[in-house]
């Protein structure tokens, strides 16, 4: 049993080594199977309470809901894990968005949109992580000017106006389906892929949980610290590209509107998700869980007509009992 | 060693380079060679011997910020018709939805001494005492859309018919539903955000029209006037009403989105009726090729009249049809009901999203 605890110990400590790695993927688990547990439980509520949540139409629509935010937290479970924490996702989805659908970007084609889409993403991402990590400045300061400035500048862009796509194959994107699956959902199954063969396959994966866990630990085993967390923001920005793209697709306008509060809504998820606020331990099925809880209890509540302030009460208390269970658990693993 | 390193600065660095290139060509906004009609501004018919350049008058503008195409075009409009006035100066501030922003802009503008003032109230309550100085100071207000909580704060009120848009809604709708024979139909309503007043009314007289005729709302689901939310609350709407046979619409900006869900889900067995009258939504009416039938107005071209308005009481000169030589102190604009029939008169008083 202690020696169980203290190899977590160690491995929250620097990352996974040799017989660590076991017993660390074992409560990594645990907390997943909760989370499973507790998709199964409001599956149930769901059932029970509507006859038409179990049909194949509602179940397509909570994995259609969930793609878009799913894919910002993908972006954000990485940022979070490397001990940082992004506040501009929301507004960055917007710029991106507003960018895509100009009109002289429309008129070089679809490809064109989902290039554009991707470099502003990118871009602003990388402003972030450079003034963070080589301008030392603190993640949520500079996060937080970045999710105003990018919306202030999405709104200058758009001139406050709707900018409908015209582009039908990004239109597409939402209405069409690829093997019976839709295609924003397997837009999310791939970057979902790709994000967890990064986090779990790569070093860049390891750097990511080594300076999470102890950033000086970190740069004095001779990682790129600063490098690593410029790259982190970066792909966080990208991922808010790739849900631009989707969100385009979806409503079929790009607008400075779009992406109200995906911040808080994909931290949420992150944390639900079983990674710690603090960084340095986390997994992305964990996240993903997180994101498919919080569009289930919406879906559940729509079909039953509640009201969306009661959804949003029960969307806080869900975070604090999911925090909470994960302290009891964090501390019954340890001595 | 350090070779390698400066050709990887070397290679980033013009791939930013040409990245930001890249999306800086990408910003142009200007739709000139559009098949779209341009985005021309409301100022209706010149006529009448009122429309003589007459004293000259400096009119101040006041509105909440731009964000959305309905308040967009209540600037827009107001701009267009003061230039087509010779004898008008117009002062227009920052739109702004801070109320305090508002009220100091106000302020500013009475001690600019204009000659009469148009207000669109972010919240009408809260900039009832700047109306209420204003008058004092001796500066004709004219309150637009969001009425003052007292009558002193203007000189008049000019505004839509939230109640009247509700119930030509029902009425339409009703009406469809007894032509189709359809009993007991399931009707479904997106509102927008859901605690302001004047979506009460709206509600309210889409309600009792209903009612008159028989019908209940079946669904009523609230979304925020923006497109996201509009495709976000539909998408589930669809989902608990495995049937529709009528959706109304409060306003065409989130109606994008509304529309969007509806194309995704694949659904086209009910008629949508939209609101406020917007020129995307129009085309679509026209078009007739897809769910949404109709929509009622709720003309942002209020703006133009309230300068219109404006002009006159600073001239001292009342409204030429009617026989009182002072402009009425309240005007509550009626609402049309826009169908495939008459699409083309309203067309050119649709505004862009």
């Amino acid at each position: 049993m202690s020696e169980q605890s203290g190899a977590t110990v160690s491995a929250q400590a620097v990352g996974p080594t040799g017989p660590g790695l076991i017993h660390r993927l074992r409560s990594t688990e645990i907390r997943n199977l909760g989370l499973i547990a507790v998709l199964t439980v409001l599956a149930v509520v769901g059932a029970v309470t509507s006859e038409n949540f179990l049909t194949s139409d509602n179940l397509r629509n909570i994995l259609v809901s969930s793609s878009v935010i799913g894919v910002v937290t993908v972006g954000a479970t990485f940022v979070i894990i490397g001990g940082g924490i992004d506040l501009s996702v929301g507004a960055l989805v917007a710029l991106a968005s507003v960018w895509a659908t100009t009109v002289a970007t429309q008129s070089y084609g679809p490809w064109m949109m989902v290039l554009c889409a991707l470099l502003v993403g990118a871009g602003a991402g990388l402003v972030n992580g450079l003034l963070i990590a080589y301008g030392r400045l603190v993640p949520f300061i500079v996060t937080l000017a970045m999710l105003v400035s990018a919306r202030g500048l999405a709104a200058k862009l758009s001139d406050n106006r709707t900018q409908i796509v015209t582009q039908d194959s990004i239109k597409q994107i939402a209405r069409a389906d690829l093997v019976g699956v839709p295609v924003m959902v397997l837009v999310l199954a791939v970057v979902a892929a790709i994000g967890w063969a990064l986090l779990n396959r790569t070093t860049f994966g390891r750097r990511t949980f080594a300076i999470g866990g102890n950033a000086e630990a970190a740069r004095l085993a001779g990682i790129d610290v600063r490098r690593t967390t410029a790259q982190l923001y970066m792909l966080s920005g990208t991922c808010c590209g790739i849900a631009a793209v989707m969100m385009m697709a979806r409503t079929t306008t790009g607008s400075s509107t779009h992406g109200g509060l995906f911040e808080l809504d994909a931290i949420a998820a992150v944390i639900i998700g079983g990674t710690l606020l603090t960084g340095g331990r986390g997994t992305l099925i964990g996240s993903i869980l997180g994101v498919l809880v919080f569009t289930m209890i919406t879906n559940i509540f729509i079909l039953n007509n509640l009201a969306t302030e009661v959804q949003n009460i029960a969307k806080g208390l869900i975070i604090v009992g999911a925090v909470l269970l994960q302290r009891r658990a964090t501390r019954e693993n340890l001595p | 060693m350090d070779s390698p390193l400066n050709r990887r600065r070397l290679l980033f660095g013009a791939g930013a380079l040409g990245a930001g290139a890249l999306i800086t060509a990408c910003t142009g906004n200007s739709a000139d060679s559009d098949s779209d009609a341009p985005t021309a501004a409301i100022v209706g018919a010149a006529g009448g011997d009122n429309d003589k350049p007459g004293q000259a008058v400096t009119i101040g503008f006041s509105a909440p910020a731009a964000d959305h195409g309905w308040i967009g075009a209540i600037t827009s409009n107001a701009r267009a018709q003061a230039d087509k006035y010779s004898d008008v100066t117009l002062e227009s501030v920052e739109g702004s939805n801070d109320v305090n922003q508002q009220i100091s802009q106000v302020e500013t503008l009475i001690s600019k001494k204009v000659n009469a003032l148009v207000i669109l109230p972010y919240d009408g309550k809260a900039l009832t005492e700047v109306g209420i100085k204003a008058m004092e100071a001796g500066i004709q207000v004219i309150n637009l859309d969001r009425v003052f909580s007292s009558p002193r704060g203007a000189r008049a009120w000019i505004g839509g018919d939230n109640y009247g848009m509700g119930a030509a809604a029902g009425r339409y709708i009703a009406e469809q539903m007894k032509a189709k024979g359809v009993q007991n139909p399931v009707i479904a309503e997106i509102q927008g955000i859901a605690n302001l007043p004047l979506t009460q009314d709206r509600s309210r007289g889409f309600r009792e029209a209903l009612a008159a005729a028989g019908f209940k709302v079946s669904n009523r689901v609230s979304a925020e006037f923006t497109v996201e939310s509009g495709q976000q609350v539909t998408s589930n709407l669809l989902q608990a009403a495995r049937k529709l046979d009528a959706v109304w619409n409060h306003d065409d900006d989130q109606g994008i989105g509304v529309l969007a869900a509806i194309d995704q889900a694949k659904r086209s067995e009910f008629l949508m009726v939209g609101g406020a009258g917007s020129r995307n939504a129009m085309e679509l009416i026209k078009a007739d090729s897809g769910v949404l039938k109709a929509t009622v107005t709720y003309p942002p071209s209020m703006a133009s009249s309230a300068i219109r308005l404006a002009r006159l009481v600073a001239q001292g000169k009342g409204m030429s049809d009617l026989v009182e030589r002072e402009i009425p102190a309240s005007i509550t604009l009626a609402s049309a009901t826009v169908t495939k029939e008459n699409v083309d008169d309203y067309l050119p008083l649709g505004f862009a999203s």
